[in-house]
């Protein structure tokens, strides 16, 4: 058995052997997306497994374990991390846990010690967590995500925006009920088996899958009747994670809308283009700006290509990185980079701009960022474009679901209105031609 | 004819419209939570009174009545948006509207751009809110309408949630402060509640018009919107029916009415309730505990025939007043348990008086006094000693078992508890400002239900599916008691869950503990609400350990007081004869303490032959008249300091370039020194904003966006528009991703809203567009960058300033920067040094630089040096540390580095302890202070945290305080 090896600080390293004995277990955010970048680490060797785990016992198992006041993904994560400890069905000596770490201003960068903290509390100080982070924060012998590895991430990624981006346009429309999902799921296996080999993460292949997949979902056939079209931003986990958001994508669906939640592509260009605005408001070295634009570049890159493939099949597309940026320039300063920071701004005013104006911003009760780049933003976006119809929900292990609803009833009885206005209109000429038939 | 039904949080209201749109049969019921039943009762009253009704479209609004509508069939109409239709059909030149129901707020914003807003998931300034005021005041609701009519001033009342308000309310009430200005200030609070959590930057202005309960039935409320709003609203005929009314205008689809009435009435939700297993197997189970629970008894003796000295021992606590007499032996002669209706002081009288009428020849050798009432009533009938309530529960609690580990108190409104180490209170636990009110909660739930605390707690005790309601703020539990409902909860499961609730409150939220073995094996439990057995049983369960309740439990405070005095072995007491107390009279005025910047509202109680007692002050001042010693104060020291940085009384200075203005607030605290020089030396003049009140506060509060910010960021939009009134060329304000990195962390962030709240001002301060608002990112942290960076910025708004300047005036800035640093630790190593000739402690009051802005500290500081000890901050201490401290969480905020360093070099030093202030709801706190926390205790250190906010009373500190000081004694021994 692997044996316990600790750094100078204190910090149990995950090692070689581990990776040969151990399960990583990963949190659940978002499942498209997750399933498809589970396979480059079992590509690389790596035994793991999502959580998909659910329940009201996840957050009370956090609430014991981790500060009550600290922010409501961080009481999920750790929650359902320790939930799955506790439930036998792993050998915990032989588990590892991993989590992201973004290295930023916020409370996020602080959550893998929470983690830590709250497996001491819970008895389970011999399970390694590892960090996954591209700032090297931390460093295990076992576990390095090196260069070719980051690649196929991205390429997980691309796929995952992708599929989650045309699902949506089409489920809300598909005259055959659980078309789109089937679809999904059937380009998730697919692609499962490319990325287990290793494969499918260049640009030629990124494009050439890209294209099917665009292909395959523009042949669902759709009742295009007119619907109210909501989008879905917030702080990244409360965003895409049901777990986080008391399923609110589903919700939506249920309440007859079409759904768009932007994709995880802006926000990793984000992240890579704050240390470019870093050093440009600051200062700061050459080399690191160059090597950072690389890196941007290429994730650029493959947000072109989606963008290509899917408005050539007739999708709505995002408005791309640039487009975006340029949104928020005289809104909010591109230094705001804690959390979600201006991309959060940004992307409410991309969704109002290209037709899907009716908002929910989710965010964890109290987040940080989100007073300033969410809430404080959302009277100046209503001056931008005042077709914006947005509705900030807080969420926490208190909140309660019903409240929730209420709240998202009320902006969606505002976004029906505003539909009833816009085909109103477009109803009478259709009568009127009609008649002249 | 329409029908439109309102399902609130507490009523029911129902409105018939006919064909013209007129309001033909209205009504408006409480359901006390029996929704189901409720809505079938009126549908079939309407069918019995309203000719033609069965085949009348129908449709139901309200919070409470989504699911309940789904489930029959019936139409949902979102309640705002109910609101909103009814408002443009019966009132169509309405421009704002403003509703208030029970548990929610609402402003609907009708003309140019239509905007609906409802309150988050916090119901601080609803109709549950003035219900629980109500309930603290102890009179009926309608008479807080009436008491305000007659009131004289107000008070700042935080209004955010119940709990906070009442931790301002009572203290009041038991300062003797008149409930009429009592209730204005109630109504003020929700004033300002909804104008700062709602309009969020919006202007209220045109036709206003008031709906909902609370507005329809109170007309002081609707005044005190108007003089704040500065207009004059209407509340219109039916003001209570325009949901329902909404709801019936929207109503399309006609259903059977006879099936709807069955549909409703069998309504049962879907039984789909997260739940805790029973609190006890069987009957068998609960008599044994019932047995073992009746052993932990104190002995009584009869007082008729007893004539030995005695030793009395008073709790004046906040919603019960206690107090117990015992003999030589300890033995229990006398107790009383009474209900504090808000003034302690004629209670204790008629307990005196009663005492001395019925043992005329009692021998009265030491009085006690203890609890937040513990002042007036050692004033009023000259008790002989004050202690405070932990010492007195300590005491107490070791009469039982004397080995206690850890004694664990819930009372009306506080959870107290505290681990004993070595014989000394350790580690005190006080519930922080939002989860308080446990107790009450249980109280104010029973009643609502219909029940008494007792009947309510006992019909849980059998419950077979506790709900599980989980363990946050009270207000929340509410919104969860009524969703199990929904879902098919009984009124026992209900009452069960929330026993649980309110211990799991205590364990997860106050003591933070993860399992029994950290609190100790020997468990002591006290306060009234252990007196309930499901909590009792609740607590054990929960802790998987059994503990001792006392007889007396209720009783622990004054038990304790009365065993403290005569642990003291006085001979006779001072408390007041019989005679005199014929004589006694009790009179309070309320005026505003006009000797120093923190105003403080003091209630003069006066009591026969004149002699007085002032409460509410935070120092000596107003008694003794003397100002207290600032000298050994660095909070003071460092306000001084800042001051000399601002030319805003300094006319003749040169200045060629302009008019910069800097707020007061967050980071700029810090940095005042810095950008003061800089811009100085550039030619131009530096004016700042004051130094913040609540007036300036409230000035600022209607352009806040996000109300769960923290205080000292809500108070920049005040300092923002005093800048604006000042004729500024230009207001700076930078945003700053980083801090200096003093060597202290990883890295040097400064939080998000310190970061960036210059965003929140640009967006949400309309005026701001009047001046150069100057907000770019800045790197101060960067010291060889800066300049370059800097000028462009500044050429940006500004003409013809060069590099050069630039360049010259930066250095000058980061000199002076570290100048005003030189000068504040010289002086605190001197306050060190002061300290420990004289013997004094050391309090390490560890915050952030801008909590010496007195609006934010609320004058702790001086409280703290009242009690005769040193203050120094936490910058202080920092410098003396050269090296990163190892944390075991990522240590990568400038502010915050300095506190693990300062909590990490105190640990070395015996006379020094840390008090660390923290902001309501600062999310970086969450790790803070737990790692604070760690790095104390591991060196035997006591912790100490105080929460503040708006809040601006001064109890519950000085109890924390002490407690501090007093375990600290005892530790020393």
């Amino acid at each position: 058995m692997a044996e316990l090896v600790y750094d100078k600080t204190g910090r149990l390293i995950f090692t070689k052997e581990m990776k040969k004995e151990y399960l990583i277990l990963l949190p659940q955010m978002a499942p498209i997306h997750f399933n498809l970048i589970r396979n480059v680490f079992t590509n690389y060797g790596y035994k793991t497994e999502l959580l998909e785990t659910d329940g009201p016992e996840i957050a009370q198992v956090g609430l014991k374990y981790v500060h009550n006041d600290t922010c409501y993904p961080a009481l999920l994560v750790i929650g359902q991390f320790i939930h799955a400890l506790q439930s036998g069905k792993y050998d915990v000596n032989k588990t590892a846990l991993m989590i992201t770490q973004t290295g930023g201003g916020c409370r996020a960068s602080n959550y893998i010690h929470l983690l830590r903290k709250a497996l001491v509390k819970a008895g389970f100080s011999q399970v390694p967590v590892i960090s996954l982070n591209l700032s090297g924060l931390e460093k295990n012998s076992g576990f390095s995500f090196t260069l070719p590895m980051i690649r196929k991430t991205v390429a997980g990624l691309v796929y995952g925006d992708m599929l989650m981006l045309l699902k949506n346009q089409t489920k809300a429309y598909e005259i055959k009920k659980g078309e789109s999902e089937k679809l999904v799921k059937i380009w998730v296996n697919k692609l499962t088996d490319i990325l287990n080999k290793g494969d499918g993460y260049t640009v030629k292949q990124i494009e050439k899958n890209l294209e099917d997949i665009a292909k395959d979902f523009s042949n669902i056939k759709l009742n295009r009747v007119p619907k109210v079209k909501a989008g879905i931003v917030g702080e990244i986990y409360v965003k895409y994670a049901k777990l986080g958001n008391n399923n609110l994508e589903a919700f939506l669906e249920e309440q007859n809308c079409e759904v768009c939640v932007p994709g995880i592509m802006s926000f990793a260009l984000f992240k890579i283009d704050n240390r470019l605005e870093d050093i440009k408001l600051y200062g700061g070295s050459k080399i690191k700006y160059k090597v950072a634009e690389i890196l941007f570049d290429y994730v650029l890159k493959m947000e072109n290509i989606l963008i290509e493939k899917a408005s050539a099949y007739g999708f709505n597309t995002p408005s791309g990185y640039y487009k975006l940026k340029s949104l928020v320039k005289d809104v909010i300063g591109y230094g705001n980079k804690m959390g979600e920071g201006w991309l959060l701004t940004a992307e409410m005013l991309e969704l109002t701009e290209t037709g899907y104006e009716n908002i929910v911003c989710a965010q964890p009760f109290g987040c940080l960022p989100n007073h300033i780049c969410a809430k404080g933003m959302m009277r100046k976006i209503k001056e931008v474009d005042n077709r914006a119809n947005i509705v900030a929900i807080d969420y926490d292990p208190g909140a309660v679901k019903v409240n929730q609803e209420n709240r998202i009833k009320l902006m969606l009885a505002v976004a029906k209105e505003n539909l009833a206005k816009k085909t109103e209109p477009s109803q009478i000429k259709q009568k009127e031609l009609v008649h002249k038939d | 004819m329409k029908i439109g039904l309102d399902i609130g949080s507490t009523t029911v209201k129902c409105a018939v419209l006919d064909d013209n749109n007129k309001l033909i049969y209205s009504t408006y019921q409480r359901h006390y939570s029996q929704i189901t039943s409720k809505i079938a009762e009126i549908l079939k009253e309407i069918k019995k009174n309203v000719y033609g009704c069965e085949n009348a479209p129908i449709a139901m609004s309200g919070s409470a009545g989504m699911g309940v509508a789904e489930n029959c069939g019936i139409e949902f109409v979102q309640e705002v948006y109910a609101t909103r239709i009814s408002a443009n059909t019966f009132l169509p030149n309405t421009d704002v509207i403003i509703e208030l129901g029970g548990e929610d707020a609402k402003i609907l914003f009708l003309s140019n751009g239509v905007e609906v807003r409802m309150n988050g998931s916090c119901a601080g300034g609803t109709g549950a809110f003035i219900d629980q005021m109500a309930t603290l005041l102890n009179v009926p609701i309608e008479e807080m309408d009436e008491l305000s009519k007659t009131h004289e001033k107000i008070y700042t009342i935080a209004s955010r949630c119940g709990v906070f308000a009442k931790t301002d309310i009572q203290p009041l009430l038991n300062q003797g402060a008149r409930k009429n200005d009592i209730a204005a200030s109630i109504f003020k609070a929700v004033v300002n509640q909804t104008v700062a959590g709602l309009a969020q930057g919006r202007e209220i202005t045109g036709n206003v018009v008031y709906l909902g309960g609370p507005l329809t039935f109170m007309s002081e409320l609707r005044k005190s919107f108007d003089e704040s709003l500065k207009t004059k609203g209407i509340c219109p005929e039916n003001s209570l029916y325009y949901v329902a009314m909404g709801a019936a205008l929207c109503a399309e689809k006609s259903v059977d009415f006879d099936s709807i009435i069955n549909g409703v009435a069998s309504y049962r939700g879907n039984g789909n309730f997260a739940f805790n297993p029973p609190l006890f197997k069987d009957e068998q189970e609960y008599n044994e505990f019932i047995q073992r629970h009746n052993k932990a008894t104190v002995e009584k003796s009869d007082f008729s025939k007893y004539n030995g000295k005695v030793y009395m021992g008073i709790d004046a606590g906040s919603t019960t007043v206690k107090a117990v007499v015992l003999g030589e032996n300890n033995e229990l002669l006398e107790s009383e348990y009474m209900s504090n209706s808000g003034n302690p002081v004629p209670i204790i009288k008629n307990f005196l008086e009663r005492l001395y009428e019925e043992h005329p020849n009692i021998n009265i050798a030491g009085v006690a006094v203890t609890g937040y009432g513990e002042e007036i009533i050692k004033n009023a009938f000259y008790a002989d000693y004050g202690i405070v309530e932990t010492v007195a529960h300590f005491t107490a609690a070791k009469s039982f078992m004397p080995d206690v580990e850890f004694v664990i108190d819930i009372g009306g409104q506080d959870i107290k508890c505290f681990k004993i180490h070595n014989g000394t209170i350790d580690n005190i636990f006080l519930n922080e400002a939002c989860s308080s009110g446990c107790g009450s909660f249980l109280q104010t739930f029973a009643n609502a239900l219909g029940y008494s605390i007792a009947e309510f707690s006992e019909i849980g005790l059998f419950a077979k599916q506790p709900v599980n309601l989980g363990s946050r703020c009270t207000v929340f539990m509410n919104s969860s008691v009524k969703q199990a409902q929904k879902d098919g909860a009984t009124i026992e499961d209900i009452s069960a869950g929330l026993s649980i609730s309110v211990v799991k409150n205590a364990l997860y939220k106050v003591i933070r503990a993860s399992s029994p073995d950290e609190l100790g094996k020997k468990i002591v439990v006290q306060g009234g609400t252990f007196l309930n057995n499901a909590v009792l049983r609740a607590f054990e369960k929960e802790m998987g350990t059994q503990v001792v309740r006392p007889s007396i439990s209720g009783l622990m405070g004054a038990y304790g007081a009365a065993l403290y005095a005569k642990s003291k072995n006085p001979e006779k007491s001072t408390i007041i004869t019989a005679e005199a107390l014929k004589n006694f009279t009790h009179k309070i005025n309320a005026v505003n303490c006009g000797l120093c910047n923190n105003h403080c509202r003091l209630t003069v109680n006066i009591f026969d032959n004149g002699r007085k007692y002032i409460a509410g002050n935070r120092c000596e001042r107003p008694i003794t008249n003397q100002k207290p010693d600032e000298s050994l104060n660095m909070y003071e020291y460092k306000l001084k300091l800042l001051q000399e940085y601002t030319s805003n009384n300094n006319d003749k200075e040169t200045y060629t370039r302009g008019i910069i203005g800097l707020p007061m607030g967050l980071n700029i605290y810090e940095l005042l020194p810095f950008w003061y020089r800089f811009f100085t030396d550039l030619g131009f003049k530096v004016v700042t904003s004051p130094l913040s009140n609540r007036k300036l506060y409230l000035e600022g509060q209607h352009t806040i966006p996000s109300d769960t910010v923290c205080f000292p960021a809500k108070l920049i939009h005040g300092h923002i528009e005093e800048l604006l009134k000042l004729n500024v060329d230009a207001i700076f304000y930078p945003c700053m991703s980083y801090n200096f990195d003093e060597g202290l962390s990883d890295n040097h962030y400064n939080c998000p809203v310190v970061a960036y709240y210059p965003e929140v001002i640009n967006t949400n301060v309309k005026a701001i567009n009047q001046v150069k608002f100057i907000k770019d990112y800045l790197g101060i942290h960067r010291r060889k960058d800066f300049p370059k960076k800097f000028c462009e910025v500044l050429n940006k708004y500004f003409d013809n300033i060069t590099l050069k300047e630039v360049k010259e005036a930066s250095e000058k800035a980061y000199e002076e920067y570290e100048n005003y640093f030189r000068k504040v630790r010289e002086y605190g190593n001197k306050i060190i040094e002061q300290a420990e000739k004289e013997g004094k402690k050391i309090m390490v009051l560890a915050g952030r630089p801008y909590h010496i802005d007195p609006e934010i500290n609320h004058g702790i500081d001086k409280l703290i040096s009242s009690f005769k000890v040193a203050i120094v901050t936490e910058d202080v201490i920092s410098a003396k540390v050269n090296e990163k401290v190892r944390t075991s969480v990522l240590n990568q905020w400038t502010y915050h580095a300095r506190l693990y360093a300062a909590a990490k070099y105190i640990s070395g030093h015996k006379n020094m302890n840390l008090i660390q202030l923290v902001s309501f709801g600062c999310g970086v706190d969450a790790i803070t202070t737990d790692e604070v926390r760690t790095l104390l205790e591991k060196e035997n250190k006591i912790y100490t945290q105080i929460k503040i906010d708006e809040i601006t009373n001064l109890g519950a500190v000085k109890i924390r305080l002490r407690s501090l000081l007093a375990a600290i004694e005892q530790q020393e021994g």
